[in-house]
């Protein structure tokens, strides 16, 4: 990483949450302060101390701890549908680009279409038929990822391939998976990169909204969005533990929009001139 | 114009019927025999039988799929399966809760943007303009239930200025009346219209930006027009596209994020009826409700497209917007 991103301030800032937050979910991988799912009656509705960082909740289980497995969850979820989106779109995207005509237009109609229907909308109807669970809300919000990635790539490959060395590659006889191998992608990916860091946030979002309605992912893995619909019955008598997973979900969002921002100026010097 | 118009219902209604077919598909013929997901592993072959005769799944799908798409388009719904109501009676009542409250979401997200986005950027690397730019950074990345259950906590735990939920209904003779419902909806919608407010400033204030930045606006300033005549006559209307794209698509976002919130809240809205559909395995009424939400979020890109054709016409000419 070239120094000048540690001074972007918006990168900079950014770049810390989103560390805090790997780190989070590497050390939960090895290490909790109490088993994430371990109910403990007697100690239930604690305060913050020692013993439990940020107190226990109605059935004594220690938030502090939740909360970090929790971050697990989020990042699966987020890099898988990432992820999803990532491969089907930009292989959908670079298609259209490469072969214009009725595969561009189907594609591009297709992506159009696929707005239709939000990640909730496609995760309602999934729901109903396999019931919830971690995978649903995967793949609802994987699908909503595709045609965002497709409508990127394309618009930003068709620019590459009007460029004249790609007509020069062309004309030498280089064919269109090669070029779109060699020219194309290297090109474009830094567009994606930061497109990526802003469909990681939005799907942490979506997570916990899913999750909060109880169709993400299922008891006893822990969810940021879960826990949020669980302090919502107590807000009377515990309204801290309402506080504490809505700031670490706004602290990750946060960060990836603040890391995606900085990206946005450091990789492309031409668009943060426009700005 | 014409004929850019005609294009575009085609494709509106293209895009309406290829919707249709993905709700079917998902919902009927995906999974086999909806009438066994809707009973459950546990049911007797008898009530699954007699359940298939009354949802007709003895006739091929697309028989089904016909009367279907038939019936919405004569306006005869189908019975839901849990309530034993039409549908349309179902959706209807409860649209007189989400439909307010979208609207009333979407007029404040509007009003809020709109006034920061021109603040922000008539005050350009000012100290304003960070702060807001600052606070619409913060607005972006908490999500609209957590703002909800903040808002509830505030106003209905802590102030006790309104109830912590609930609806009272329109009519006053049941205990509600306009202005109880419209307090009933009044954090759902802050707390919708806050996320998206802040988005909607973030373009409000680079589209402005820009279209100052043009060769018009210098020309008027110099034959002598003030910078707020500039700003409200010349400026404002050239930076409403980008804006007005982004409404359109908001206005998706605030349906699903309707959803969500109506359950914070506990509001008798559409969200909340999906919800029970679910629970109650009651898909005819899942089917009716999808089917209503995609076609509103396709209405409003269409609405959309029009919008900005008019707006600039230069749109129109090529007709790809």
């Amino acid at each position: 990483m070239p120094k000048r991103w540690l001074r972007h301030p918006s990168f900079a800032v950014g770049a810390v949450l989103v560390g805090l937050l790997l780190l989070a979910a590497a050390l939960s991988l090895l290490w909790q302060p109490y088993p994430p799912a371990e109910i403990d009656i007697p100690n239930k509705l604690a305060a913050p101390s020692w013993a439990h960082w940020l107190g226990t909740d109605s059935l004594g289980r220690d938030i502090a701890s939740q909360l970090l497995v929790g971050s697990q969850n989020s990042i699966v979820v987020g890099v898988v549908a990432v992820g999803i989106g990532l491969t089907l779109g930009v292989a959908l995207g670079c298609l259209a680009a490469a072969r214009r005509g009725w595969v561009e237009e189907l594609v591009m109609r297709t992506s159009d279409f696929t707005f239709a229907f939000p990640a909730l909308l496609s995760a309602i109807m999934l729901t109903a038929i396999y019931g919830p669970g971690l995978v649903t809300s995967i793949v609802a919000i994987g699908i909503f990822n595709i045609p965002v990635f497709a409508r990127l790539t394309r618009a930003s490959a068709r620019s590459v391939w009007t460029l004249d060395y790609v007509l020069a590659a062309r004309a030498a006889g280089k064919g269109a998976w090669r070029i779109t191998s060699d020219h194309v992608l290297p090109n474009i990916a830094n567009v994606l990169i930061v497109q990526a860091t802003i469909q990681f946030a939005l799907a942490i979002l979506a997570e916990a909204a899913l999750s909060y309605l109880g169709l993400g992912t299922q008891p006893p893995q822990p969810s940021w969005g879960r826990m949020l619909n669980e302090a919502q019955t107590m807000l009377f008598d515990a309204p801290l533990l309402a506080v504490y997973p809505g700031v670490t979900i706004a602290l990750a969002v946060l960060g990836l929009n603040l890391m995606g921002d900085g990206l946005r100026d450091l990789l492309d010097p031409k668009l943060s001139r426009q700005r | 114009m014409l004929l850019f118009l005609l294009r575009r219902v085609a494709t509106f209604l293209a895009t309406l019927a290829v919707a249709s077919l993905v709700v079917f598909a998902v919902l009927e013929w995906l999974p086999g025999n909806p009438a066994q997901v809707m009973l459950g592993d546990t049911a007797t072959a008898e009530s699954l039988a007699a359940l298939e005769a009354r949802l007709g799944l003895d006739q091929p799908a697309w028989l089904r799929y016909g009367a279907w798409v038939g019936g919405l388009l004569r306006g005869e719904s189908a019975m839901s399966y849990a309530y034993d109501t039409p549908t349309f009676e179902l959706i209807a009542e409860r649209l007189q809760v989400s439909l307010p409250l979208a609207l009333l979401a979407m007029a404040l997200t509007v009003v809020v943007a709109l006034a920061l986005g021109i603040y922000a950027a008539s005050r350009h690397n000012r100290i304003g303009d960070v702060g807001v730019m600052a606070l619409s950074q913060l607005g972006v990345a908490v999500p609209s239930f957590w703002l909800a259950i903040l808002l509830i906590l505030l106003f209905a735990v802590q102030l006790q200025w309104v109830s912590a939920g609930g609806f009272p209904g329109w009519r006053g003779d049941d205990g509600g009346g306009l202005w109880a419902g419209v307090k009933a909806l009044l954090l759902p919608a802050l707390s919708l219209a806050a996320v998206q407010a802040a988005i909607l400033a973030r373009v409000t204030r680079s589209a402005v930006l820009e279209a100052m930045r043009e060769d018009y606006v210098r020309t008027a300033r110099a034959k002598g027009l003030s910078r707020r005549a500039v700003l409200w006559r010349h400026v404002l209307r050239n930076a409403m596209v980008p804006v007005l794209t982004i409404m359109g698509l908001q206005f998706a976002n605030l349906i699903t994020g309707a959803i969500v919130v109506e359950n914070v809240f506990v509001l008798p809205g559409i969200g909340r009826l999906v919800f029970q559909a679910i629970a109650n395995r009651d898909l005819v009424l899942v089917r009716d409700i999808v089917m209503l939400l995609a076609a509103v979020v396709v209405l409003v890109n269409f609405a959309v497209d029009v919008l900005y054709a008019w707006i600039d016409p230069r749109l129109r000419v090529t007709g790809d917007a």
